[in-house]
Protein backbone atom coordinates (compact mmCIF):
# COMPACT_ATOMS: atom_id res chain seq x y z
CA UNK A 1 0.00 0.00 0.00
CA UNK A 2 2.56 2.16 -0.31
CA UNK A 3 1.89 3.89 -4.06
CA UNK A 4 -0.35 6.42 -2.06
CA UNK A 5 1.64 9.52 -1.73
CA UNK A 6 2.53 9.95 1.61
CA UNK A 7 1.54 12.97 3.21
CA UNK A 8 3.35 15.61 4.51
CA UNK A 9 3.80 16.47 7.96
CA UNK A 10 0.79 18.51 9.64
CA UNK A 11 3.75 21.17 10.85
CA UNK A 12 4.74 20.87 7.04
CA UNK A 13 1.55 21.46 5.78
CA UNK A 14 1.82 24.16 3.00
CA UNK A 15 -1.36 24.63 0.51
CA UNK A 16 -4.18 22.27 0.70
CA UNK A 17 -5.21 20.80 -0.73
CA UNK A 18 -2.13 18.67 -1.30
CA UNK A 19 -1.15 17.42 -4.44
CA UNK A 20 -0.64 13.43 -4.84
CA UNK A 21 2.73 13.07 -5.64
CA UNK A 22 4.17 10.70 -8.66
CA UNK A 23 4.41 7.30 -7.70
CA UNK A 24 7.91 6.13 -7.15
CA UNK A 25 9.65 3.08 -8.61
CA UNK A 26 9.40 0.78 -5.33
CA UNK A 27 5.46 1.94 -5.66
CA UNK A 28 4.84 0.66 -9.03
CA UNK A 29 6.05 -2.73 -7.54
CA UNK A 30 4.02 -3.04 -5.04
CA UNK A 31 1.25 -5.18 -7.09
CA UNK A 32 3.80 -7.49 -8.45
CA UNK A 33 4.61 -7.61 -4.95
CA UNK A 34 1.55 -8.39 -3.60
CA UNK A 35 0.71 -11.35 -6.42
CA UNK A 36 4.21 -13.07 -5.49
CA UNK A 37 3.69 -15.40 -3.10
CA UNK A 38 0.33 -16.37 -4.53
CA UNK A 39 0.76 -16.84 -8.01
CA UNK A 40 4.38 -18.54 -7.16
CA UNK A 41 2.25 -20.80 -5.26
CA UNK A 42 -0.12 -21.30 -7.86
CA UNK A 43 2.16 -22.17 -10.55
CA UNK A 44 4.46 -24.27 -8.61
CA UNK A 45 0.98 -26.65 -7.15
CA UNK A 46 -1.16 -25.92 -10.11
CA UNK A 47 0.24 -25.27 -13.26
CA UNK A 48 3.64 -27.12 -12.72
CA UNK A 49 1.37 -30.33 -11.93
CA UNK A 50 -0.53 -30.14 -15.10
CA UNK A 51 2.62 -29.84 -17.22
CA UNK A 52 3.90 -33.18 -15.03
CA UNK A 53 0.61 -34.92 -15.59
CA UNK A 54 0.77 -33.87 -19.74
CA UNK A 55 4.50 -35.71 -19.63
CA UNK A 56 3.19 -38.47 -17.83
CA UNK A 57 0.88 -39.31 -20.12
CA UNK A 58 3.45 -39.72 -22.62
CA UNK A 59 5.60 -41.97 -20.67
CA UNK A 60 6.16 -45.22 -21.34
CA UNK A 61 7.84 -48.37 -18.49
CA UNK A 62 6.93 -49.78 -15.73
CA UNK A 63 6.75 -49.03 -11.55
CA UNK A 64 9.84 -51.10 -11.17
CA UNK A 65 12.04 -50.22 -14.04
CA UNK A 66 10.61 -46.45 -14.02
CA UNK A 67 9.18 -44.34 -16.63
CA UNK A 68 10.47 -42.81 -19.38
CA UNK A 69 9.36 -39.95 -22.18
CA UNK A 70 8.64 -41.76 -24.97
CA UNK A 71 5.82 -39.72 -26.73
CA UNK A 72 3.86 -42.86 -26.62
CA UNK A 73 0.39 -41.07 -27.53
CA UNK A 74 -1.14 -44.71 -28.22
CA UNK A 75 -2.09 -44.03 -24.63
CA UNK A 76 -4.80 -41.58 -25.01
CA UNK A 77 -5.87 -44.07 -27.90
CA UNK A 78 -6.31 -47.41 -25.38
CA UNK A 79 -7.46 -45.25 -22.42
CA UNK A 80 -10.31 -43.99 -25.21
CA UNK A 81 -11.08 -47.10 -26.54
CA UNK A 82 -11.00 -49.26 -23.06
CA UNK A 83 -13.11 -46.45 -20.79
CA UNK A 84 -15.46 -44.52 -23.71
CA UNK A 85 -18.58 -45.79 -21.64
CA UNK A 86 -17.57 -44.48 -18.68
CA UNK A 87 -16.63 -40.91 -20.17
CA UNK A 88 -20.06 -41.37 -21.48
CA UNK A 89 -21.71 -41.92 -18.59
CA UNK A 90 -20.17 -39.31 -16.74
CA UNK A 91 -21.13 -36.82 -18.99
CA UNK A 92 -24.28 -38.46 -19.40
CA UNK A 93 -25.26 -38.54 -15.35
CA UNK A 94 -23.67 -35.24 -14.75
CA UNK A 95 -26.34 -33.41 -17.68
CA UNK A 96 -28.90 -35.26 -16.04
CA UNK A 97 -28.11 -34.09 -12.74
CA UNK A 98 -27.42 -30.79 -13.63
CA UNK A 99 -31.21 -30.34 -15.62
CA UNK A 100 -32.63 -31.92 -12.46
CA UNK A 101 -30.83 -29.09 -10.31
CA UNK A 102 -32.31 -26.43 -12.83
CA UNK A 103 -35.43 -27.65 -12.83
CA UNK A 104 -35.43 -28.37 -8.39
CA UNK A 105 -33.65 -24.76 -7.97
CA UNK A 106 -34.94 -22.34 -10.18
CA UNK A 107 -38.46 -22.33 -8.09
CA UNK A 108 -36.59 -22.26 -4.59
CA UNK A 109 -33.86 -19.84 -6.07
CA UNK A 110 -37.32 -17.84 -7.35
CA UNK A 111 -39.06 -17.86 -3.66
CA UNK A 112 -36.06 -16.68 -1.82
CA UNK A 113 -35.73 -13.83 -4.06
CA UNK A 114 -39.21 -12.56 -4.62
CA UNK A 115 -41.75 -14.55 -2.52
CA UNK A 116 -39.87 -14.82 1.14
CA UNK A 117 -40.12 -11.26 2.38
CA UNK A 118 -39.04 -11.58 5.76
CA UNK A 119 -38.15 -15.17 5.96
CA UNK A 120 -35.35 -14.40 3.30
CA UNK A 121 -32.63 -15.21 5.42
CA UNK A 122 -33.94 -18.54 7.63
CA UNK A 123 -34.68 -20.16 3.42
CA UNK A 124 -30.92 -18.94 2.38
CA UNK A 125 -29.30 -20.36 5.99
CA UNK A 126 -31.51 -23.78 5.51
CA UNK A 127 -30.15 -23.89 1.73
CA UNK A 128 -26.18 -23.40 3.12
CA UNK A 129 -26.88 -25.44 6.60
CA UNK A 130 -26.40 -29.05 5.12
CA UNK A 131 -23.27 -27.51 3.72
CA UNK A 132 -21.68 -27.72 7.35
CA UNK A 133 -22.28 -31.36 7.72
CA UNK A 134 -19.49 -33.44 6.15
CA UNK A 135 -21.53 -34.28 2.12
CA UNK A 136 -20.01 -37.93 2.88
CA UNK A 137 -21.70 -37.87 6.03
CA UNK A 138 -24.78 -36.36 4.21
CA UNK A 139 -24.09 -38.45 0.57
CA UNK A 140 -24.10 -41.68 3.06
CA UNK A 141 -27.69 -40.71 4.79
CA UNK A 142 -29.07 -41.22 0.64
CA UNK A 143 -28.01 -45.27 1.75
CA UNK A 144 -30.75 -44.98 4.38
CA UNK A 145 -33.43 -43.31 2.32
CA UNK A 146 -32.99 -45.32 -0.76
CA UNK A 147 -32.53 -48.47 1.40
CA UNK A 148 -34.44 -51.37 -0.03
CA UNK A 149 -37.03 -51.57 2.41
CA UNK A 150 -37.20 -47.72 2.76
CA UNK A 151 -39.31 -44.70 2.12
CA UNK A 152 -38.57 -43.79 -1.57
CA UNK A 153 -38.76 -47.57 -2.58
CA UNK A 154 -41.89 -48.24 -1.00
CA UNK A 155 -43.90 -44.86 -2.45
CA UNK A 156 -42.37 -45.48 -6.03
CA UNK A 157 -43.28 -49.57 -5.52
CA UNK A 158 -47.08 -48.66 -5.26
CA UNK A 159 -47.02 -45.86 -7.65
CA UNK A 160 -45.72 -48.22 -9.76
CA UNK A 161 -43.30 -45.90 -10.74
CA UNK A 162 -40.37 -48.57 -10.20
CA UNK A 163 -41.42 -50.12 -13.56
CA UNK A 164 -41.22 -47.42 -15.64
CA UNK A 165 -37.75 -46.31 -14.07
CA UNK A 166 -36.62 -49.72 -14.94
CA UNK A 167 -37.67 -49.69 -17.80
CA UNK A 168 -36.06 -46.53 -18.56
CA UNK A 169 -32.84 -48.48 -17.60
CA UNK A 170 -32.95 -46.01 -14.52
CA UNK A 171 -33.45 -48.95 -12.27
CA UNK A 172 -33.31 -52.48 -11.91
CA UNK A 173 -36.07 -54.75 -10.63
CA UNK A 174 -37.44 -54.06 -6.70
CA UNK A 175 -34.15 -51.30 -5.70
CA UNK A 176 -33.28 -47.99 -6.32
CA UNK A 177 -29.76 -48.10 -4.44
CA UNK A 178 -26.76 -49.39 -6.40
CA UNK A 179 -28.30 -47.88 -9.68
CA UNK A 180 -28.11 -45.10 -11.68
CA UNK A 181 -30.97 -43.36 -10.59
CA UNK A 182 -29.25 -43.50 -6.73
CA UNK A 183 -26.19 -41.74 -8.69
CA UNK A 184 -27.86 -39.18 -10.56
CA UNK A 185 -29.85 -38.36 -7.10
CA UNK A 186 -26.71 -37.92 -5.08
CA UNK A 187 -25.31 -35.92 -8.00
CA UNK A 188 -28.34 -33.60 -7.83
CA UNK A 189 -28.47 -33.30 -4.49
CA UNK A 190 -24.99 -32.97 -3.35
CA UNK A 191 -24.38 -30.28 -5.96
CA UNK A 192 -27.96 -28.11 -5.72
CA UNK A 193 -27.04 -25.36 -3.77
CA UNK A 194 -24.37 -24.31 -6.48
CA UNK A 195 -27.29 -24.31 -8.86
CA UNK A 196 -29.22 -22.40 -6.26
CA UNK A 197 -26.75 -19.38 -4.75
CA UNK A 198 -26.22 -18.07 -8.26
CA UNK A 199 -29.78 -18.22 -9.62
CA UNK A 200 -30.54 -16.55 -6.08
CA UNK A 201 -28.21 -13.82 -7.12
CA UNK A 202 -28.87 -12.92 -10.84
CA UNK A 203 -32.62 -12.74 -9.81
CA UNK A 204 -32.41 -10.76 -7.11
CA UNK A 205 -30.62 -8.28 -9.10
CA UNK A 206 -33.33 -8.06 -11.41
CA UNK A 207 -36.09 -4.50 -10.91
CA UNK A 208 -39.46 -5.16 -9.41
CA UNK A 209 -40.29 -2.74 -11.46
CA UNK A 210 -39.51 -4.62 -14.88
CA UNK A 211 -42.62 -7.15 -13.82
CA UNK A 212 -45.15 -4.13 -12.75
CA UNK A 213 -44.29 -3.14 -16.59
CA UNK A 214 -44.95 -6.65 -17.98
CA UNK A 215 -47.86 -6.71 -15.60
CA UNK A 216 -49.62 -3.32 -17.47
CA UNK A 217 -48.92 -4.10 -20.56
CA UNK A 218 -51.71 -7.57 -19.64
CA UNK A 219 -48.50 -10.28 -19.92
CA UNK A 220 -50.17 -13.34 -18.12
CA UNK A 221 -47.56 -14.55 -15.29
CA UNK A 222 -46.44 -17.36 -17.78
CA UNK A 223 -45.45 -15.00 -20.09
CA UNK A 224 -43.56 -12.00 -17.94
CA UNK A 225 -41.66 -15.48 -16.81
CA UNK A 226 -40.65 -16.46 -20.45
CA UNK A 227 -40.04 -13.46 -21.74
CA UNK A 228 -38.74 -11.12 -18.92
CA UNK A 229 -37.56 -12.97 -15.68
CA UNK A 230 -35.99 -16.10 -17.49
CA UNK A 231 -33.64 -14.12 -19.82
CA UNK A 232 -32.49 -11.91 -17.11
CA UNK A 233 -31.61 -14.55 -15.29
CA UNK A 234 -29.48 -16.33 -17.74
CA UNK A 235 -25.94 -14.97 -16.29
CA UNK A 236 -27.15 -17.36 -13.53
CA UNK A 237 -28.48 -20.21 -14.96
CA UNK A 238 -25.06 -20.15 -17.01
CA UNK A 239 -23.00 -20.12 -13.82
CA UNK A 240 -24.89 -22.29 -12.35
CA UNK A 241 -25.17 -25.36 -14.14
CA UNK A 242 -21.39 -24.98 -15.04
CA UNK A 243 -21.11 -25.02 -10.88
CA UNK A 244 -22.84 -28.26 -11.13
CA UNK A 245 -21.82 -29.79 -14.54
CA UNK A 246 -17.87 -29.48 -13.89
CA UNK A 247 -17.40 -31.07 -10.98
CA UNK A 248 -20.05 -33.32 -11.32
CA UNK A 249 -18.63 -34.96 -14.41
CA UNK A 250 -15.19 -35.45 -12.79
CA UNK A 251 -17.50 -36.73 -8.94
CA UNK A 252 -16.57 -40.64 -8.22
CA UNK A 253 -18.04 -40.26 -4.51
CA UNK A 254 -21.57 -40.12 -5.92
CA UNK A 255 -20.95 -43.41 -8.05
CA UNK A 256 -18.99 -45.43 -5.24
CA UNK A 257 -21.51 -45.12 -2.26
CA UNK A 258 -24.40 -45.13 -4.13
CA UNK A 259 -24.23 -46.95 -7.22
CA UNK A 260 -22.65 -50.46 -8.16
CA UNK A 261 -19.34 -51.54 -9.22
CA UNK A 262 -21.34 -51.67 -13.17
CA UNK A 263 -21.89 -48.25 -12.69
CA UNK A 264 -18.54 -46.65 -12.50
CA UNK A 265 -17.80 -43.10 -13.58
CA UNK A 266 -14.60 -41.64 -15.19
CA UNK A 267 -13.38 -40.28 -11.65
CA UNK A 268 -13.61 -43.70 -10.38
CA UNK A 269 -11.30 -44.91 -13.23
CA UNK A 270 -8.92 -41.92 -12.47
CA UNK A 271 -9.04 -42.42 -9.11
CA UNK A 272 -8.24 -46.55 -9.23
CA UNK A 273 -6.01 -45.88 -12.24
CA UNK A 274 -3.99 -44.14 -9.62
CA UNK A 275 -3.95 -45.15 -6.25
CA UNK A 276 -4.33 -49.08 -6.77
CA UNK A 277 -3.10 -49.74 -10.36
CA UNK A 278 -0.65 -47.64 -9.98
CA UNK A 279 -0.70 -47.21 -14.05
CA UNK A 280 0.43 -43.81 -13.86
CA UNK A 281 0.46 -43.19 -17.70
CA UNK A 282 -3.66 -44.05 -18.26
CA UNK A 283 -4.41 -42.51 -15.22
CA UNK A 284 -2.82 -39.08 -16.37
CA UNK A 285 -4.41 -39.60 -20.03
CA UNK A 286 -7.75 -40.08 -18.90
CA UNK A 287 -7.69 -36.89 -16.54
CA UNK A 288 -6.50 -35.08 -19.22
CA UNK A 289 -9.06 -36.54 -22.21
CA UNK A 290 -11.67 -35.36 -19.33
CA UNK A 291 -10.12 -32.11 -18.79
CA UNK A 292 -10.33 -31.38 -22.73
CA UNK A 293 -13.81 -32.89 -22.93
CA UNK A 294 -14.76 -30.13 -20.30
CA UNK A 295 -13.09 -27.06 -21.82
CA UNK A 296 -15.07 -27.95 -24.89
CA UNK A 297 -17.81 -28.24 -23.93
CA UNK A 298 -18.03 -25.53 -21.58
CA UNK A 299 -16.63 -23.37 -24.40
CA UNK A 300 -19.43 -24.34 -26.74
CA UNK A 301 -22.05 -23.57 -24.14
CA UNK A 302 -20.72 -20.34 -23.11
CA UNK A 303 -20.99 -19.31 -27.32
CA UNK A 304 -24.20 -20.85 -27.88
CA UNK A 305 -25.70 -19.18 -24.38
CA UNK A 306 -23.87 -15.66 -25.56
CA UNK A 307 -22.57 -14.81 -22.36
CA UNK A 308 -19.28 -14.95 -23.07
CA UNK A 309 -18.11 -11.65 -20.83
CA UNK A 310 -19.29 -14.38 -17.69
CA UNK A 311 -15.89 -16.27 -17.92
CA UNK B 1 -56.75 -25.40 -8.76
CA UNK B 2 -56.68 -21.53 -8.66
CA UNK B 3 -55.31 -21.66 -5.22
CA UNK B 4 -53.05 -24.62 -6.25
CA UNK B 5 -51.35 -22.60 -9.11
CA UNK B 6 -51.06 -19.02 -7.51
CA UNK B 7 -48.95 -21.20 -5.18
CA UNK B 8 -46.93 -23.38 -7.29
CA UNK B 9 -43.87 -21.96 -7.43
CA UNK B 10 -43.71 -21.54 -3.60
CA UNK B 11 -44.88 -25.58 -3.00
CA UNK B 12 -42.28 -26.27 -5.47
CA UNK B 13 -39.56 -24.27 -3.60
CA UNK B 14 -40.39 -25.87 -0.13
CA UNK B 15 -40.13 -28.98 -2.08
CA UNK B 16 -36.59 -28.56 -2.50
CA UNK B 17 -35.66 -27.20 0.26
CA UNK B 18 -36.98 -30.33 1.63
CA UNK B 19 -34.89 -32.54 -0.42
CA UNK B 20 -32.16 -30.25 0.11
CA UNK B 21 -32.72 -30.79 4.43
CA UNK B 22 -33.77 -34.26 4.25
CA UNK B 23 -30.32 -36.23 5.06
CA UNK B 24 -29.73 -33.56 7.45
CA UNK B 25 -32.40 -35.21 9.55
CA UNK B 26 -32.03 -38.43 8.98
CA UNK B 27 -28.36 -38.27 9.60
CA UNK B 28 -30.04 -36.75 13.23
CA UNK B 29 -32.67 -39.28 14.10
CA UNK B 30 -30.05 -42.10 13.26
CA UNK B 31 -27.36 -40.38 16.09
CA UNK B 32 -29.85 -42.04 18.49
CA UNK B 33 -29.75 -45.25 16.86
CA UNK B 34 -28.50 -48.57 18.68
CA UNK B 35 -27.46 -50.37 15.10
CA UNK B 36 -26.81 -53.92 15.20
CA UNK B 37 -24.32 -54.78 12.62
CA UNK B 38 -21.45 -52.71 11.62
CA UNK B 39 -23.38 -50.47 9.94
CA UNK B 40 -26.07 -47.54 10.71
CA UNK B 41 -28.18 -47.51 7.75
CA UNK B 42 -31.49 -48.88 9.43
CA UNK B 43 -33.31 -47.89 12.41
CA UNK B 44 -33.14 -50.57 15.24
CA UNK B 45 -33.86 -48.80 18.68
CA UNK B 46 -33.47 -45.65 20.84
CA UNK B 47 -29.91 -44.89 22.45
CA UNK B 48 -28.07 -41.97 23.68
CA UNK B 49 -25.16 -43.91 24.26
CA UNK B 50 -23.22 -42.20 20.69
CA UNK B 51 -23.87 -39.09 22.57
CA UNK B 52 -22.37 -39.67 25.43
CA UNK B 53 -19.04 -40.84 24.26
CA UNK B 54 -18.71 -39.25 21.04
CA UNK B 55 -14.84 -40.37 20.81
CA UNK B 56 -15.48 -44.03 21.74
CA UNK B 57 -14.36 -45.24 18.75
CA UNK B 58 -10.69 -45.70 17.39
CA UNK B 59 -9.30 -42.71 15.43
CA UNK B 60 -12.25 -40.80 14.79
CA UNK B 61 -11.47 -37.44 17.48
CA UNK B 62 -8.24 -37.69 16.21
CA UNK B 63 -8.63 -37.41 12.31
CA UNK B 64 -11.35 -35.01 13.62
CA UNK B 65 -8.73 -32.62 15.41
CA UNK B 66 -6.14 -32.98 11.98
CA UNK B 67 -8.88 -31.92 9.76
CA UNK B 68 -9.10 -29.36 12.00
CA UNK B 69 -5.62 -28.19 12.19
CA UNK B 70 -5.22 -28.40 8.53
CA UNK B 71 -8.05 -26.13 7.63
CA UNK B 72 -7.35 -23.85 10.31
CA UNK B 73 -3.13 -23.41 8.43
CA UNK B 74 -5.27 -23.99 5.23
CA UNK B 75 -7.50 -21.05 5.98
CA UNK B 76 -4.45 -18.79 7.29
CA UNK B 77 -2.29 -20.04 4.27
CA UNK B 78 -4.86 -19.60 1.16
CA UNK B 79 -6.27 -16.37 3.00
CA UNK B 80 -2.81 -14.25 3.15
CA UNK B 81 -2.08 -14.82 0.10
CA UNK B 82 -5.41 -14.41 -1.44
CA UNK B 83 -5.48 -11.38 0.34
CA UNK B 84 -2.70 -9.87 -1.39
CA UNK B 85 -3.55 -11.03 -4.93
CA UNK B 86 -7.31 -9.37 -4.87
CA UNK B 87 -5.55 -5.80 -3.82
CA UNK B 88 -3.04 -6.57 -6.30
CA UNK B 89 -6.25 -7.12 -8.61
CA UNK B 90 -8.59 -4.83 -7.88
CA UNK B 91 -6.43 -1.87 -6.96
CA UNK B 92 -3.61 -1.81 -9.41
CA UNK B 93 -3.65 -1.51 -13.47
CA UNK B 94 -0.98 -3.81 -14.63
CA UNK B 95 0.51 -5.87 -17.07
CA UNK B 96 -0.52 -9.43 -17.51
CA UNK B 97 -3.65 -8.67 -15.45
CA UNK B 98 -5.51 -10.82 -17.60
CA UNK B 99 -3.18 -13.58 -17.23
CA UNK B 100 -3.37 -13.75 -13.79
CA UNK B 101 -7.04 -13.59 -13.71
CA UNK B 102 -6.97 -16.82 -15.56
CA UNK B 103 -4.23 -18.87 -13.77
CA UNK B 104 -7.21 -17.98 -10.30
CA UNK B 105 -9.91 -18.94 -12.38
CA UNK B 106 -8.46 -22.11 -13.81
CA UNK B 107 -8.82 -24.29 -10.28
CA UNK B 108 -12.53 -23.34 -9.66
CA UNK B 109 -13.51 -24.46 -13.40
CA UNK B 110 -11.18 -27.55 -13.11
CA UNK B 111 -12.75 -31.26 -11.84
CA UNK B 112 -10.92 -32.07 -8.68
CA UNK B 113 -10.43 -34.84 -9.74
CA UNK B 114 -7.53 -33.64 -12.35
CA UNK B 115 -6.29 -31.32 -10.12
CA UNK B 116 -5.78 -34.21 -7.35
CA UNK B 117 -4.14 -36.59 -9.91
CA UNK B 118 -1.72 -34.04 -11.55
CA UNK B 119 -0.80 -32.78 -8.15
CA UNK B 120 0.23 -36.71 -7.42
CA UNK B 121 2.36 -36.78 -10.45
CA UNK B 122 4.31 -34.08 -9.35
CA UNK B 123 4.77 -35.40 -5.88
CA UNK B 124 5.75 -38.41 -6.94
CA UNK B 125 8.28 -36.83 -9.07
CA UNK B 126 9.66 -34.90 -6.61
CA UNK B 127 9.81 -37.54 -4.19
CA UNK B 128 7.72 -36.30 -1.61
CA UNK B 129 6.32 -37.64 1.19
CA UNK B 130 2.95 -37.84 1.35
CA UNK B 131 0.90 -36.55 4.35
CA UNK B 132 0.38 -33.64 6.55
CA UNK B 133 2.27 -31.56 4.51
CA UNK B 134 1.21 -32.29 1.03
CA UNK B 135 -2.41 -32.48 2.10
CA UNK B 136 -1.61 -28.56 3.83
CA UNK B 137 0.27 -27.67 0.19
CA UNK B 138 -2.88 -28.82 -2.24
CA UNK B 139 -5.50 -27.50 0.34
CA UNK B 140 -4.22 -23.75 0.31
CA UNK B 141 -3.59 -24.35 -3.51
CA UNK B 142 -6.87 -25.14 -4.12
CA UNK B 143 -8.80 -22.28 -1.46
CA UNK B 144 -6.56 -19.77 -3.02
CA UNK B 145 -8.81 -18.62 -5.82
CA UNK B 146 -12.15 -18.80 -3.89
CA UNK B 147 -10.60 -16.07 -1.08
CA UNK B 148 -9.41 -13.90 -4.13
CA UNK B 149 -12.69 -13.77 -5.52
CA UNK B 150 -14.56 -13.27 -2.19
CA UNK B 151 -11.85 -10.71 -0.90
CA UNK B 152 -12.09 -9.08 -4.66
CA UNK B 153 -15.45 -8.38 -5.41
CA UNK B 154 -15.72 -6.88 -1.72
CA UNK B 155 -12.84 -4.27 -2.62
CA UNK B 156 -13.84 -3.10 -5.66
CA UNK B 157 -16.95 -1.97 -4.57
CA UNK B 158 -15.16 0.11 -1.71
CA UNK B 159 -15.75 4.03 -2.14
CA UNK B 160 -12.15 4.66 -2.85
CA UNK B 161 -13.23 8.50 -2.20
CA UNK B 162 -12.88 7.35 1.94
CA UNK B 163 -9.27 6.32 1.14
CA UNK B 164 -8.45 9.89 -0.50
CA UNK B 165 -10.63 11.73 2.31
CA UNK B 166 -8.33 9.58 5.24
CA UNK B 167 -5.59 10.90 3.12
CA UNK B 168 -6.74 14.06 3.15
CA UNK B 169 -6.69 13.95 6.96
CA UNK B 170 -3.31 13.47 7.07
CA UNK B 171 -3.07 9.59 7.75
CA UNK B 172 -0.03 8.43 6.47
CA UNK B 173 -0.79 5.06 4.34
CA UNK B 174 -0.03 2.63 7.03
CA UNK B 175 -2.66 4.71 9.07
CA UNK B 176 -5.18 4.72 6.06
CA UNK B 177 -4.82 1.27 5.38
CA UNK B 178 -5.26 -0.10 8.97
CA UNK B 179 -8.29 2.50 9.82
CA UNK B 180 -10.01 3.14 7.02
CA UNK B 181 -8.82 0.00 4.20
CA UNK B 182 -9.00 -2.88 5.82
CA UNK B 183 -11.77 -2.29 8.08
CA UNK B 184 -14.31 -1.85 4.90
CA UNK B 185 -12.51 -5.29 3.34
CA UNK B 186 -13.11 -7.10 6.43
CA UNK B 187 -16.63 -8.69 5.81
CA UNK B 188 -14.75 -10.00 2.26
CA UNK B 189 -11.80 -11.19 4.07
CA UNK B 190 -13.87 -13.08 6.95
CA UNK B 191 -16.20 -14.12 3.84
CA UNK B 192 -13.29 -15.70 1.95
CA UNK B 193 -11.21 -17.20 5.33
CA UNK B 194 -14.63 -18.94 6.11
CA UNK B 195 -15.20 -20.49 2.68
CA UNK B 196 -11.62 -21.71 2.55
CA UNK B 197 -12.39 -22.87 6.32
CA UNK B 198 -15.47 -24.91 4.97
CA UNK B 199 -13.97 -26.00 2.11
CA UNK B 200 -10.28 -27.56 3.55
CA UNK B 201 -12.21 -29.34 6.23
CA UNK B 202 -14.47 -31.06 4.04
CA UNK B 203 -12.30 -31.98 1.12
CA UNK B 204 -12.36 -35.51 0.32
CA UNK B 205 -11.09 -36.00 -3.77
CA UNK B 206 -7.95 -34.19 -3.67
CA UNK B 207 -7.26 -35.17 -0.01
CA UNK B 208 -8.10 -38.76 -1.05
CA UNK B 209 -4.85 -38.57 -3.61
CA UNK B 210 -2.16 -36.75 -1.65
CA UNK B 211 -2.67 -37.62 1.65
CA UNK B 212 -0.36 -41.52 1.48
CA UNK B 213 -1.71 -42.87 4.92
CA UNK B 214 -2.87 -39.87 7.05
CA UNK B 215 -6.70 -40.22 7.90
CA UNK B 216 -8.54 -36.52 8.01
CA UNK B 217 -12.46 -36.95 9.14
CA UNK B 218 -13.53 -37.13 5.91
CA UNK B 219 -11.41 -39.92 4.59
CA UNK B 220 -12.35 -41.70 7.61
CA UNK B 221 -16.13 -41.17 6.88
CA UNK B 222 -15.01 -42.97 3.51
CA UNK B 223 -13.51 -45.58 5.08
CA UNK B 224 -16.30 -46.29 7.20
CA UNK B 225 -18.57 -47.14 4.61
CA UNK B 226 -16.58 -50.12 3.75
CA UNK B 227 -15.68 -51.18 7.37
CA UNK B 228 -18.67 -50.01 9.07
CA UNK B 229 -20.11 -47.02 9.93
CA UNK B 230 -20.30 -45.84 14.08
CA UNK B 231 -23.05 -44.10 14.85
CA UNK B 232 -20.58 -41.06 16.63
CA UNK B 233 -19.78 -40.17 12.66
CA UNK B 234 -23.92 -38.96 12.96
CA UNK B 235 -23.06 -37.41 15.92
CA UNK B 236 -20.14 -35.27 15.30
CA UNK B 237 -22.34 -34.36 11.47
CA UNK B 238 -25.24 -32.92 13.92
CA UNK B 239 -22.76 -31.45 15.99
CA UNK B 240 -21.35 -30.03 13.13
CA UNK B 241 -24.95 -28.50 11.72
CA UNK B 242 -26.23 -27.64 15.08
CA UNK B 243 -23.35 -25.46 15.49
CA UNK B 244 -23.57 -23.49 12.11
CA UNK B 245 -27.04 -22.95 12.56
CA UNK B 246 -26.94 -21.27 16.24
CA UNK B 247 -23.84 -18.94 15.01
CA UNK B 248 -25.33 -18.32 12.13
CA UNK B 249 -28.85 -17.05 14.02
CA UNK B 250 -26.52 -15.55 16.15
CA UNK B 251 -25.06 -13.53 14.21
CA UNK B 252 -28.32 -12.24 12.54
CA UNK B 253 -29.48 -11.18 16.34
CA UNK B 254 -25.93 -9.34 16.57
CA UNK B 255 -26.97 -7.45 13.12
CA UNK B 256 -30.29 -6.93 13.75
CA UNK B 257 -29.63 -5.03 16.94
CA UNK B 258 -26.87 -2.95 15.49
CA UNK B 259 -29.44 -2.30 12.83
CA UNK B 260 -31.44 -0.81 15.66
CA UNK B 261 -29.43 0.85 17.49
CA UNK B 262 -28.00 2.78 14.62
CA UNK B 263 -32.13 3.86 13.31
Amino acid sequence: MTTVAEAPAPEAAPEPPVPLKKPRKRGRLTPYWLLLPGLLWLVVFFALPMLYQASTSVQTGSLEEGYKVTWHFATYWDALSNYWPQFLRSVLYAGVATILCLVLGYPLAYLIAFKAGRWRNLVLILVIAPFFTSFLIRTLAWKTILADSGPVVGALNSLHLLDVTSWLGMTEGDRVLATPLAVVCGLTYNFLPFMILPLYTSLERIDGRLHEAAGDLYARPITTFRRVTFPLSMPGVVSGTLLTFIPASGDYVNAQLLGSTSEKMVGNVIQSQFLTVLDYPTAAALSFILMAAILIMVTLYIRRSGTEDLV
Amino acid sequence: MRWLRKRLVVIAGLLTLAFLILPNIVVMVFSFNKPKGRFNYAWQEFSTHAWEDPCGVADLCGSLSLSLQIAVWATIGATALGTAIAFALARYRFRARGAVNSLIFLPMAMPEVVMAASLLTLFLNMGAQLGFWTILIAHIMFCLSFVVTAVKARVMSMDPRLEQAAQDLYAGPVQTFVRVTLPIAAPGIAAGALLAFALSFDDFIITNFNAGSTVTFPMYVWGSAQRGTPVQINVIGTAMFAIAVLLVLAGMVVTNRRKKQHS
